[in-house]
């Protein structure tokens, strides 16, 4: 896992603020600057920083792919040691894939390497998971989700 | 539902899914790259926020950075006749960022309630894990908290050119 970043108090308030919405207008920037009380060019500086750094992994709008005609479907599958290298690069080179993360259960269950697939259209999900079968020879099982109860992936800044 | 985005705000998003230009008029320069006016880039912004197109515009921190080494994907088998009240009360605690309903997947996966976890290590994450089981009570028959080891790739959403 890697280390926490070195960040500063202004970088803190920064990710803070820039977690809610940003602002539609002619000079945004400007606008977040003057509430942190710094300059724009510093807000800019820090913001190329922070995401060079990958303390940010991105900035901008957040798309909600079923709005669009699209889908997004949670996949996971069960790859034994020997194939994670193989099945691994095969997941991570598709372009649908938006997040692949390895995880593992406090219960011994096999599944060891979820994945969301996000895609223009429905259609484009069973293709994906075809690939990723066919490509592996290992099943996919995927978890639509049937309902939403809460998503807000704001986290407050610590250490 | 078909709700296709027409030529321009697919543009948009095409112009805007690796982030926001970092200039002092990201608009501007947005609209100077698509061939409409400013205001037509904001205008069209403000719709797709207001039709739940864009959810937010935004930082995403990389969790790890921001001091939540520890990332557990709680799963729940509870009965489906209960899970959306149920659903309802566990997405409301604070520490849960995401909760949903999804199928199981027997027999290798009995679980239906999948709400995540943030915190600062897996003691601390456990420990709210313990909350959510208390709140369920009987209700869950069964559950597992899955730690995320290794990003192996997050870039969101791409929709080709």
């Amino acid at each position: 896992m890697p280390e926490p970043a070195l960040i500063d108090e202004v970088d803190r308030a920064l990710i803070d603020h820039l977690q809610g919405g940003f602002p539609i207008c002619e000079e945004p920037y400007a606008a977040v600057a003057g509430w942190l009380g710094i300059g724009e060019a510093e807000l800019l500086e820090r913001l190329e920083r922070l995401l060079a750094t990958r303390v940010l992994t991105r900035f901008g709008p957040m798309f909600q792919v079923e709005q669009m005609g699209g889908a997004f479907v949670l996949a996971a599958m069960a790859v034994p040691a020997a194939d994670w290298q193989r099945v691994r690069a095969l997941v991570d080179s598709l372009p649908e894939v938006a997040h692949n993360y390895r995880r593992e259960s406090e219960r011994q269950s096999p599944f060891n390497m979820w994945f969301v697939l996000a895609t223009e259209s429905e259609e484009g999900i069973a293709a994906a998971l075809r690939r990723i079968e066919e490509g592996s020879g290992l099943p996919v099982f995927a978890f639509p989700k049937r309902r939403e109860y809460f998503v807000e992936m704001k986290l407050a800044v610590r250490q | 539902m078909s709700r296709r985005l027409d030529d321009i705000d697919r543009r948009l998003v095409l112009a805007t899914q690796d982030g926001l230009p970092l200039v002092p008029r990201p608009y501007h320069q947005l609209a100077a790259q698509i061939g409409i006016a400013p205001s037509e880039v904001m205008e069209r912004l403000l719709r797709m926020l207001a039709r739940g197109v864009i959810r937010r515009i935004g930082a995403v921190p990389n969790h790890y950075a921001i001091g939540y080494t520890a990332n557990g994907m709680s799963v729940w088998d509870v009965p489906d006749e209960a899970i959306d009240e149920l659903g309802a009360r566990v997405g409301e605690l604070d520490f849960v960022t995401h909760c949903y309903h999804r199928p199981r997947r027997l027999p290798e996966w009995p679980y239906n309630l999948f709400a995540m976890v943030h915190g600062g290590s897996r003691d601390e994450v456990l420990r709210k894990v313990g909350e959510i089981a208390r709140l369920l009570g009987p209700a869950c028959r069964a559950h597992d908290v899955l730690f995320s080891t290794e990003i192996l790739k997050k870039t969101g959403l791409r929709i080709g050119g």
